[in-house]
């Protein structure tokens, strides 16, 4: 940045660009964020998340920095958010699956092998079934519409506007900062959409206190417990930029899974389904893109709620003193 | 010095490749990563799976156009399929989607072990031959079942070495032999079961002329040096085969002639 910019305008209300105007905005700049949604949150893929902060699981599949990205955002949710739970998150298999859980253990870091007992003093819903589970202890989640709901609040005190409902912007801000995610699709090529697929069930007989991952060599479940006895199954990552309804085979994994997890499951109501489209980069990695007077934040993949406070910072520090990390920033030249 | 030539290409359909490795494009950590494991790989024949729904929608177009742009041989899966309808079907929709007549055709016997429904797989092969297809069927070591494919008219076969994703190699090494022996002039290739790289080379070893992979490339530590370990193992059991193995024999056969040499036959030299 050559001139130090002053009026925001921030293109996208999904969790992205609400960690953005936060940010920006609790560094005193005059932000305004558009949102093509006429109400909050119904037309954004962080509305279809299951919010785990959950960096060193992800470390399984996704780069190192990925997850110290990742921890650095569950800091960052911690010392704001009230609502962040962390109470880390358990890694199970079915006996027969035990390869997996190796597999998983070798891929991942700072995590406790538990036996029998402490998996039921952990979650006692789920003793007599596992003999060994992973357990992630610093990680964290919560429910994602509250978490979105208390970041537009947030940073409407920290002083930035919110505009629903246009697809326009102001052109006269100093800088813009685009996180429409699949919206910006046109202007950055080899931007894909993942569909993930979900699906909402409550049930008073099940007690789980933190996200538990199912491994399987097909369809690997999570379970994300919301509150009010909801709780969030889903894992799907297909190559699809289709949302809309979920599929009936993905509801037989997903819900055969859940099944084999506890079979309380089979007692429980299911009250949402669907499904969301991710945006990702060839890489699977976030990127801030640089033009002298827009930013594309974009790609997070289906780190959105575990990635997007660390951007925020990330873009403000920028902002500052242009400091940039090679792994995330680029020239929109180079695009 | 009586041994086979080593044929340089392995030829399918009248398409000839260099490689012998046909690497599968599901479950990398990105499709960067696969792109980078096929390069190191060697593999010039990527198969691809299709959900029925994305075909339908016409979605996925993000991930494929990637896939494209490597600009190798695709070979579309009937992958998850469980009877010859949705098989067919489903090889019907990627014939549209990928612009190609050639099919792995998959129908799926048993959920557990994923084996497949050879009768359902013969079937399926007979109503796909008719509409032109060029047909790669997975299918087990068992002969009859070989037999009907052959007839129903697939040009290829290939067995599995071992349930799908089992990592297990080559689980009936005889059945495979017997195979080999029994299509001398069908190109073989082992699709499934395959962990690891030395079992790539065994399964070349045993004169199969490729072997198709997915799992162990995509789901190792590093995706990109497994791809090109598998490489390098597939050339030298496809070498190795050609230059002709030593027969196994119970006895210990010094490599340095006995006669004549001192100390012959009186025990440890020390």
């Amino acid at each position: 940045m050559t001139e130090k910019p002053s009026t925001l305008a921030i293109r996208g209300a999904g969790i992205t660009g609400l960690w953005q105007a936060l940010m920006l905005a609790r560094k005193g700049y005059d932000v305004t964020v558009y949102e093509r949604s006429e109400t909050p949150f119904t037309d954004t893929a962080s509305r279809w998340a299951a919010a785990m902060l959950a960096p060193r699981c992800e470390e399984e599949s996704a780069e190192r920095f990925v997850r110290d990205l990742g921890l650095r955002s569950i800091a960052l949710w911690q010392e704001s958010y009230p609502g962040t739970i962390v109470n880390g998150s358990l890694v199970l298999t079915l006996p027969r699956d035990r390869p997996l859980l190796e597999r998983f253990s070798r891929m991942t870091s700072r995590h406790e092998r538990i036996g029998r007992e402490r998996i039921e003093e952990l979650e006692p819903g789920l003793a007599d079934r596992f003999e060994t589970a992973l357990f992630f202890e610093d990680e964290a989640h919560f429910p994602p519409e509250a978490a979105m709901a208390w970041a537009q609040e947030a940073a409407e005190v920290a002083g930035a506007k919110f505009v629903f409902g246009t697809e326009d912007y102001d052109r006269n801000a100093d800088l813009v900062i685009d996180c429409r995610g699949m919206g910006a699709r046109d202007d950055l090529p080899g931007l894909r959409g993942v569909r993930g697929e979900r699906i909402i069930v409550r049930s008073g007989e099940i007690e789980l206190s933190r996200p538990i991952r199912l491994l399987h060599p097909r369809q690997s479940l999570y379970v994300v417990p919301r509150g009010n006895q909801e709780y969030m199954l889903g894992a799907t990552a297909i190559e699809s930029d289709e949302g809309g309804l979920i599929s009936v085979r993905s509801t037989l994994d997903l819900l055969g899974a859940a099944y084999a997890l506890d079979p309380a499951f089979g007692e429980a109501e299911i009250v949402d389904q669907g499904a969301g489209v991710r945006p990702a980069f060839p890489d699977n990695r976030p990127r801030i893109i640089l033009s002298p007077r827009y930013i594309y934040v974009n790609g997070l993949f289906r780190h959105g709620f575990l990635l997007a406070p660390a951007l925020g910072e990330l873009v403000a520090n920028y902002l500052e003193d242009g400091t940039r990390e090679e792994e995330i920033f680029a020239d929109s030249r180079e695009w | 010095m009586n041994a086979p030539m080593a044929d340089p290409m392995l030829t399918l359909y009248g398409e000839s490749f260099a490689s012998r490795l046909l690497l599968g494009t599901a479950g990398y950590p990105s499709p960067d990563i696969l792109a980078r494991a096929a390069k190191a790989s060697g593999a010039e024949i990527l198969t691809v799976s299709l959900r029925r729904e994305s075909a339908r929608q016409r979605t996925g177009q993000g991930f494929w156009q990637l896939v494209e742009e490597l600009d190798l041989k695709l070979l579309p899966n009937t992958a998850g399929c469980h009877s010859p309808k949705e098989a067919i079907a489903t090889a019907q929709m990627a014939r549209e989607l990928f612009g190609t007549d050639w099919i792995k055709l998959e129908v799926i016997g048993n959920d557990d072990t994923l084996q497949p429904d050879l009768f359902g797989l013969v079937e399926a092969a007979k109503a796909l031959s008719e509409e032109g297809f060029k047909i790669l069927p997975y299918c087990t070591e068992d002969l009859s079942a070989a037999e009907r494919l052959v007839a129903a008219g697939c040009e290829v076969l290939m067995p599995w070495g071992s349930p799908i994703g089992s990592a297990c190699g080559l689980s009936n090494r005889p059945g495979l032999k017997a195979l080999r022996a029994y299509f001398p002039d069908i190109p073989l290739i082992v699709d499934a079961g395959i962990g690891a790289p030395s079992h790539a080379a065994e399964a070349m070893e045993l004169g199969y002329d490729g072997v198709l992979l997915n799992t162990a490339v995509a789901k190792a530590g590093d995706p990109v040096a497994m791809a090109a370990a598998f490489g390098k193992a597939i050339e030298a059991g496809h070498q190795a085969f050609a230059a002709g193995l030593m027969e196994p024999q119970d006895m210990a056969s010094p490599s340095t002639p006995m006669a004549g040499t001192p100390f012959a036959g009186s025990g440890r030299v020390s």
